[in-house]
């Protein structure tokens, strides 16, 4: 009992020192998830306490880096929830044809699934050489695996189906080259997209945008922490603009459920009202 | 026996004929949330909440994040999402690496509601083919709460029952409509 309440303080202390010495903020993250992460890197790191790891984490950079890769969820696959994909296709890009000029933000972009899957739809709409897409995370390993655009060929299987189910028109293959069991994403997919270091928990508003897609990040947030996400793309986007979200998330029950209306609500498609 | 402010029940093979069981003879009036982990299929649409609702009297949900967790109320994990409790009694959900092949997973519930409601929480696990659940329901015990095991020899499938009692020793070993007496006991003595 007094050891479980020791390691709830040694957590909170933890991400405080986290946040003064590194200014990630963590501090309103849902505490369930970030407890079972830093629990699970103690036994990689082989710290017997949490106050050890901190110990280290203080005065190593390098063991911070290490650590940030187990405090983010690197989860992704590329047209995860095909349906989401499809509704974009079918009811967004219409709408988004009105604009002469597109900026797009994908907020909590990973290692980039999600960014190569709008850059591929886009450039089948026609719509990629006029858009700039912005692609933000706080993890700087994760965007430089974005970067890079490689991934396991292992995967591109159930991508090419997530594909297909999301109204994908060619054959995925055209995307990617494969090498050596990796599948190299087509690097003209990413001309127009600027990845960038950025915290929704920290960081400001940084452009006007037509469409902020920021799926399975803010059900690692709080109540509050979200509330500040969602004004952050409120700001972000223009008049009648579209938020798209993760499956399991909605802008119900937030402190902006005035401020967006569903467009297709079961694919979590918003609009700014 | 002394009140809880929770029931965390988790389950796999043969667990939706185990919950329609368990769940469909809480008494009216039965004012304690339920929290369920049901093993599922990874697509999308799960009916369980629409399923268990046919056969169960009160409310059953599926969670939903952010949510405050009411009385009265019957949750069941959503399928490739799992679920925890946080530490104002709201749910959240997350999407990290399935733990025994398994999201959502029953240890990750169970641990997560043990560090929330402590001593006053209930664990139950029922039949399964996995192992999931028996460190979360050790966890609970360990937090003061207290543990029931679904007798293997009830169990349509006895490993997940087995590897919770190769574990720890719960308070209670029983039958389903053993299980189901006793939450019905616990309720009028919460009060």
């Amino acid at each position: 009992m007094t050891s479980e309440r020791n390691t709830d303080i040694e957590i909170r202390l933890l991400i405080e020192a986290i946040y003064l010495k590194y200014s990630y903020d963590f501090r309103d993250y849902s505490g369930a998830s970030i407890k079972r992460r830093i629990l699970h890197a103690l036994r990689q790191f082989d710290c017997r306490t949490v106050s050890a790891l901190q110990e280290r984490v203080l005065h190593d950079p390098g063991m911070f880096m290490q650590l940030l890769q187990y405090l983010t969820i690197p989860v992704s696959e590329m047209f995860r929830d095909p349906g989401h994909f499809l509704a974009l296709r079918e009811e967004v890009v219409p709408l988004l044809r009105t604009w002469p000029s597109l900026k797009i933000w994908i907020a909590g972009c990973s290692t980039g699934e999600e960014v190569y899957s709008m850059a591929i739809l886009l450039r089948e709409e026609g719509l990629l050489e006029r858009t700039i897409i912005y692609a933000t995370d706080i993890n700087p390993h994760s965007l430089e695996k974005a970067k890079q655009g490689i991934y396991s060929m292992q995967n591109m299987q159930g991508y090419e189906e997530n594909y297909r189910k999301a109204g994908g028109r060619r054959d995925f293959s055209e995307y990617y080259t494969s090498a050596y069991g990796n599948a190299i994403m087509d690097s003209s997919l990413r001309d127009n997209v600027t990845f960038a270091d950025h915290s929704l928990a920290t960081d400001s508003v940084f452009s006007e945008t037509q469409l902020v897609s920021c799926r399975n990040v803010l059900i690692y947030f709080n109540k509050s922490l979200q509330d500040r996400a969602f004004g952050l793309f409120h700001e972000s986007l223009c008049h009648r603009g579209f938020l798209v979200l993760g499956s399991k998330e909605s802008v119900d029950f937030s402190a902006y459920s005035e401020q967006f209306e569903p467009l297709v609500k079961p694919e979590r498609i918003f609009r700014k009202s | 026996m002394t009140g809880f402010d929770a029931v965390v029940i988790g389950a796999s093979a043969g667990g939706v004929a185990a919950l329609f069981t368990v769940l469909g003879s809480l008494p009216q009036g039965f004012a304690v949330p339920v929290l369920c982990v049901l093993h599922l299929p990874d697509d999308r649409h799960s009916q369980l909440a629409e399923v268990l609702q046919r056969k169960v009297q009160r409310p059953v949900l599926e969670a939903r994040d952010k949510a405050l967790i009411e009385p009265g109320l019957i949750y069941v994990a959503g399928p490739a999402y799992h679920l925890s409790v946080e530490q104002d009694f709201s749910l959240s959900l997350s999407q990290e690496e399935p733990v025994h092949f398994s999201r959502p997973a029953i240890d990750f519930l169970f641990t997560s509601a043990a560090d929330a409601y402590r001593q006053r929480l209930l664990g139950v696990l029922l039949t399964g083919a996995n192992e999931d659940g028996a460190r979360g329901l050790a966890y609970i015990k360990k937090c003061g709460g207290r543990t029931v095991v679904q007798d293997p020899q009830d169990a349509q499938v006895a490993l997940m029952p087995e590897a919770a009692l190769a574990l720890h020793s719960p308070d209670y070993i029983l039958t389903l409509s053993g299980i189901g007496q006793l939450l019905g006991s616990l309720e009028t003595s919460a009060c």
